[in-house]
């Protein structure tokens, strides 16, 4: 019974390390390129640009499948973050969803019967709740992607623009203006 | 040198793994609807089964023997496994066009009763460890014959006018009862 013992933890012992081994000294690195791209993205995972988060929209854009101008959230700016990282023209943007105004999702309390359903909706675990009892957001938290307006039955989300203030103000980019030819 | 020869004869055609012994028949199934992916899948049992015969030839003499025999069965699917994940590391690094044909073969592989059954086989033959290795390739040859031509079958069929109620997996298995029969015209052919 003892040496049973014995001899299966041996064998186990040995294939773990066989394969802890393996898994360094075989380790794949990534294309690097997936990870740089990947960090421009907003991580709203809000499946806006038509891949089901930034990730893969990261890794279609490496391979060259996708566009870089299809990320609402990342907005104007990320768009020109992207072009700068892969040396490629800047390109308005494209996507079938247009960027909206920083904004985050407001949840009107008289009115939410808590079904949870906004929840699983959320990508980025930004609404805290339960079953029948009121939800709210965190806003620091809230990425904006609008992704929890569409489950909600009784319409009780919306979406509260930022206002521009002193903390997240930034410089606009630069707009080319077409020089005319003076008549 | 004869008895070597007369074990590959065996295992493929006489004693043939999937048609005979009737050991691995979800891959059989599940695999064989395409010529290139019943190929795939055979080259990664091939290096899988040769590998794990030997492997399990090693665990079965020397860390068990005979008090520990009961053992058997349980050591083998660890062995097994392990050797599925390594396999399945090193060929990823080392070679990812083959991993592209094999990648997704691999981990089925762990489950497929056949890369289980020979290496029971071995142990009740009292192989030794060339012949172990031997029966291991020649399974794993005969396997990939069966899976090849039932899937070159199989595409046939597709285009072929098939009563209704016996499209899809109803006529595949008659077809494969039916080639297993003529498997049975091998026996005899090698003791």
């Amino acid at each position: 019974m003892i040496s049973a013992l014995w001899v299966m933890i041996a064998l186990s012992v040995l294939l773990g390390i066989v394969l802890g081994y393996a898994a360094i000294r075989f380790k794949i690195e990534g294309n690097p390129l997936v990870e740089k791209i990947d960090a421009v993205l907003p991580q709203t995972q809000c499946g806006q640009c038509g891949y089901p988060g930034c990730k893969p929209y990261a890794e279609a854009i490496a391979k060259g499948e996708s566009d870089i101008n299809l990320c609402p959230p990342g907005g104007d700016e990320g768009i020109h973050k992207l072009a700068d990282l892969l040396g490629v023209e800047y390109k308005p943007f494209g996507g079938d969803a247009q960027p909206k105004a920083k904004a985050v999702a407001f949840i009107d309390e008289n009115t939410c019967i808590g079904c949870t359903l906004c929840i699983q909706a959320c990508p980025v675990d930004a609404i805290v709740g339960a079953a029948k009892q009121m939800h709210t957001i965190i806003a620091s938290e809230c990425t904006g992607c609008e992704l929890c307006l569409p489950p909600c039955p009784v319409d009780c989300i919306s979406m509260d623009k930022i206002a521009e203030d002193i903390s997240n103000w930034k410089w606009q980019h630069p707009v080319i203006i077409p020089i005319q030819a003076v008549a | 040198m004869t008895d070597y020869l007369l074990i590959i004869i065996g295992t493929v055609f006489v004693n043939n793994i999937v048609m005979v012994k009737i050991l691995g028949l979800c891959p059989f199934m599940g695999v064989s609807r395409k010529l290139e992916t019943s190929l795939g899948m055979g080259a990664a049992t091939t290096f899988v089964l040769t590998l794990s015969s030997g492997a399990s030839y090693l665990i079965s003499h020397y860390l068990l023997g005979p008090d520990l025999a009961y053992l058997t069965t349980l050591s083998f699917i660890v062995a097994i496994a392990g050797i599925v994940q390594f396999t399945e590391m090193v060929i990823k690094k080392t070679s990812p066009d083959l991993y592209q044909v094999l990648g997704i073969y691999l981990p089925l592989i762990t489950t497929n009763c056949a890369v289980l059954g020979i290496p029971l086989l071995n142990v009740q033959a009292n192989h030794n460890f060339i012949e172990s290795l031997l029966f291991g390739f020649g399974g794993a040859v005969g396997f990939t014959m069966a899976m090849v031509l039932f899937a070159g079958m199989r595409e046939r069929m597709e285009g072929a006018d098939t009563p209704a109620i016996f499209k899809g997996t109803a006529i595949a298995m008659i077809t494969a009862g039916l080639m297993s029969l003529a498997f049975m015209g091998f026996a005899g052919l090698v003791k």
